[in-house]
C-alpha cells in the first residue's frame, strides 16, 4: 500500500513538469510607473485582453497561455534586469517594453537566451542591428515617413515643402527620412527649420517658413512645441495646409493647441478611430474590460500577441527559434485572424508594413479622412 | 520691414514675461539683499495651483485670489522662515545654494506627485487677433505687455513714494539704522517676500497660456529673468523691463536673421556684454552694500 502511493507520488511528480509545458509562458514587462505609464499601461492591458480572447477560445496549439507582469519604471537598467529574470524563469517569448531607449538595452538578453521579443518601441534603430529575435508592433519613422511622403506627392501634389523641425533624437531623426523619402519626388524642400525642444516663441521659425512661399508646412514636433507652431501659424494667418506625423493631430496636442489644431492634417499608423469592423470590435472590448479608450499602444499589445500566435501556428510547434524565423516572412490578414486587426506583413528586420491612416483634425476632434496603403503595394 | 516689426512685437511680448519674473529677482534683491534661483519655479507652483483650483470648478478670478493668499503663505512667510532667515546670517552662498537645490526639488516634486506632462491653461485675454500694417499682434500680446508695465511701474512706485516702501528701502540699505530710526525690520522683509510671491502669481497668471503648465516651465524662465534682471540693473525695477524686452527681442530677431541654434545664446552674450563694461546694468547704478 505504502509503496503503491509513494510509487503514485512519484508519478505525479514526474508528470508535473509535463503539465507545465502544456502552458506558454509570456513575460510581459512594461512602464507602469514613471514618464511611461500611459504606453506601457496601455500596451500591457492590450496585450492581456488577447491572451484572455485566446485562452477563452482553446490557447494556441491547444495551450494556454500564462502571463507575468513587471514595472520597468521606465528605466532601461530596471527593463534589463526584467528580462534577465524572464530568461531564467524560461518564457517563451516577451512582450515589451514599450519605450525605444529600454528595448534597446533589455534586447540584447532576449537575443542571447533565443527568445522573441515584440516591442512597442518606434526608433529605427531598433530593428537596424541585426537582431533576429526583436519584432516590432508598430511602423518606425523609416516606414512612417515614405508613406506620408506619398501621400504629400502623390495625392496633395503639393511642390514645395517648408518642415519645422524639433531638434532632438526624435525631430532630426523623422527629418532624416522625410527628406530622404522626398529625394527622389517633384517635392521640393524650400525651407528647413530647426526649433530647440521646449521653445516658447516659434514666431521667428513660423516668419521663415511663411517666406519660403511652400505649398504646404510640415511640423515635426512634440506635442507642446506642436500645440505653440500651429498657434502661431494660426496667428500670423497660415491658410495653406499643415502637415504632420503621429503627434500633430494627437489628442494632447489637440487640446494645448485648441482651435488652432483644426484643419492640421496628419499620418498615423494606427488609431481607435479607424473605421475598420476589426479595430472597432477592439475598441469595445478594450473598454468593456477597460472602462477606458485605448491609444495606440494598446492596439499594439493586442496585435502583437495575434502575430505571435499567427507564428506559432505557422510553425506548428512551440520552438523559438523556428518561430522567430517564422515571423522573418510573416503575412497575416485580418480577415483570417480578426486580431491582427489589419493585414500585416512582417520583414527580414522585424519590421512590419501594413494599411495607416490620413487624420484630420475636425471640430477639436481627430476623424480619419484616408486609409494610406502599405508602403510595398503602390 | 513687416517681418522685422512681426518679430519685434512678438519678442516684446516674450520680453515682458521675461520682465515680469526679473522683477522678482530686482525686488529681493533691493529690498532684502538675497538672490532667488529659484523665481522660475515660483512661477511654476502658482500655475499649477490655478489649474488644480480651476480644474475643482473655481472660476479664474477666484482661482487666481486664492492662489496669491496661498503663494503668500507657502512662497512669501514658509519661504523666508524656512530657507533665507536661517541661512541669511551665513552670507549670500549659502542661500544661493539652498534656493538653487529648492528649484530641483519644487520642479521633481510637481513632476513626480503631480505629472510629467504639459496642461493647457486659458489665458485671460480673449483669442482675438489684430492686423496693423501687415503685422499681426494678438490682444493676449498686447495685455501681457500692458500688464506687465503696470504691474512694474505700480510696483516701483510703491518702493519710492510709500512710507512702507521707503522703510523697506531703508531696512536693504542699512538695517542697523533702520532698527534705530523704528522700522520694524522684520515686517519689511516679510513685504518684500509676499509682494515677490504675489507678483510670481501675476507672472503664472500671464505666462502660462504660452508656456503651458509644466514642472519644467520655470528653468528657462528663471534663467532668462536672470539676465534680464543683470543686464537691465540689478537694483533697479524699471531695469528689469527693459532687461526682459530687451532678451525677448534680441532672441527673435538672432532667430530670424542669424540662426535658430543661437536664440538662446544671445540673452548670454548680451549678459557678458553688459558685465563688462557696465556692471551695474543698464539703469543701474553703483551702490555700496554691506553684506
Amino acid at each position: 500500500m505504502k509503496k503503491a502511493l509513494i510509487a503514485l507520488v512519484m508519478a505525479a511528480l514526474m508528470t508535473a513538469p509535463a503539465i507545465a509545458q502544456q502552458t506558454i509562458k509570456i513575460a510581459n514587462i512594461v512602464e507602469l510607473s514613471g514618464p511611461g505609464t500611459t504606453s506601457g499601461t496601455n500596451f500591457k492591458d492590450g496585450m492581456l485582453l488577447a491572451v484572455k480572447e485566446i485562452n477563452a477560445a482553446g490557447g494556441i496549439l491547444g495551450r494556454k497561455i500564462e502571463t507575468t507582469t513587471n514595472d520597468t519604471q521606465s528605466n532601461p537598467g530596471v527593463a534589463k534586469g526584467l528580462t534577465q529574470k524572464a530568461i531564467d524563469q524560461d518564457v517563451f517569448a516577451i512582450f515589451g517594453p514599450v519605450f525605444s531607449g529600454s528595448i534597446m538595452v533589455s534586447m540584447a538578453e532576449s537575443r542571447r537566451a533565443e527568445i522573441p521579443n515584440f516591442t512597442g518601441g518606434e526608433a529605427a534603430a531598433i530593428t537596424q542591428q541585426g537582431n533576429p529575435y526583436v519584432f516590432r508592433t508598430s511602423f518606425t519613422q523609416a516606414t512612417a515617413m515614405p508613406k506620408i511622403a506619398r501621400y504629400i506627392t502623390d495625392q496633395a501634389k503639393h511642390k514645395t515643402l517648408a518642415l519645422i523641425y524639433v531638434n532632438n533624437d526624435f525631430g532630426k531623426g523623422g527629418r532624416e527620412m522625410l527628406m530622404k523619402a522626398l529625394e527622389k519626388s517633384p517635392t521640393k524642400i524650400v525651407a528647413d527649420i530647426s526649433t530647440d525642444s521646449g521653445q516658447i516663441d516659434f514666431s521667428a521659425a513660423v516668419l521663415k517658413a511663411k517666406g519660403a512661399s511652400p505649398d504646404a508646412i510640415f511640423v515635426y514636433t512634440n506635442e507642446e512645441e506642436s500645440a505653440r507652431v500651429l498657434r502661431e501659424l494660426r496667428k500670423q494667418g497660415w491658410t495653406k495646409p499643415v502637415i504632420g506625423e503621429t503627434v500633430l493631430t494627437s489628442q494632447k496636442v489637440i487640446e494645448l493647441a485648441g482651435e488652432a489644431a483644426n484643419g492640421a492634417i496628419a499620418h498615423v499608423g494606427l488609431t481607435v478611430d479607424a473605421p475598420l469592423p476589426a479595430i472597432r470590435a477592439f475598441r469595445a472590448k478594450f473598454e468593456r474590460e477597460y472602462k477606458y479608450i485605448s491609444d495606440h499602444n494598446g492596439m499594439k499589445g493586442y496585435s502583437g500577441v495575434y502575430a505571435l500566435k499567427a507564428a506559432i501556428e505557422k510553425v506548428g510547434k512551440l520552438d523559438r527559434k523556428a518561430v522567430a524565423v517564422a515571423m522573418k516572412t510573416l503575412k497575416v490578414k485580418a480577415a483570417d485572424q480578426p486580431g491582427i486587426l489589419m493585414d500585416v506583413e512582417f520583414d527580414k528586420n522585424g519590421d512590419l508594413d501594413r494599411d495607416s491612416f490620413l487624420t484630420e483634425v475636425k471640430g477639436g476632434k481627430q476623424e480619419v479622412i484616408a486609409t494610406l496603403p502599405p508602403l510595398s503595394k503602390k | 520691414m513687416t517681418d522685422f516689426l512681426q518679430l519685434f512685437f512678438s519678442g516684446m511680448a516674450t520680453g515682458s514675461i521675461y520682465a515680469l519674473a526679473a522683477l522678482g529677482f530686482t525686488l529681493l534683491w533691493q529690498a532684502s539683499g538675497t538672490i532667488n534661483f529659484a523665481q522660475g519655479e515660483f512661477v511654476m507652483l502658482p500655475a499649477f495651483a490655478m489649474v488644480g483650483l480651476i480644474a475643482a470648478g473655481a472660476p479664474l478670478p477666484l482661482a487666481f485670489v486664492l492662489t496669491v493668499v496661498l503663494a503668500i503663505g507657502v512662497l512669501g512667510w514658509a519661504f523666508k522662515r524656512g530657507v533665507v532667515d536661517p541661512l541669511f546670517r551665513h552670507g549670500m552662498m549659502p542661500i544661493v545654494v539652498a534656493t538653487i537645490g529648492l528649484s530641483i526639488a519644487l520642479s521633481n516634486g510637481v513632476r513626480a506627485g503631480y505629472s510629467a506632462e504639459a496642461h493647457p491653461f486659458a489665458g485671460m485675454f480673449p483669442d482675438r487677433i489684430f492686423n496693423i500694417a501687415g503685422v499681426t499682434i494678438t490682444l493676449a500680446d498686447c495685455g501681457t505687455l500692458a500688464f506687465a508695465l503696470l504691474l512694474v511701474l505700480a510696483t516701483q512706485s510703491f518702493l519710492a513714494r510709500t512710507v512702507t516702501g521707503r522703510a523697506m528701502q531703508a531696512v536693504a540699505q542699512n538695517t542697523e539704522s533702520a532698527t534705530v530710526l523704528g522700522i520694524n525690520v522684520p515686517r519689511m522683509i516679510f513685504y518684500t517676500f509676499a509682494i515677490n510671491a504675489a507678483l510670481a502669481c501675476a507672472a503664472a497668471l500671464l505666462v502660462t497660456p504660452v508656456y503651458l503648465a509644466k514642472f519644467d516651465m520655470g528653468v528657462s524662465l528663471g534663467t532668462k529673468a536672470f539676465f534680464a534682471a543683470v543686464i537691465g540693473g540689478f537694483n533697479n525695477s524699471r531695469g528689469a523691463l527693459l532687461g526682459g524686452v530687451i532678451v525677448g527681442v534680441g532672441e527673435n530677431l538672432a532667430a530670424a536673421y542669424v540662426s535658430p541654434q543661437y536664440k538662446d545664446a544671445v540673452a548670454l552674450a548680451l549678459f557678458m556684454v553688459v558685465i563688462l563694461f557696465k556692471p551695474q546694468g543698464l539703469l543701474g547704478r553703483k551702490e555700496e552694500r554691506k553684506v
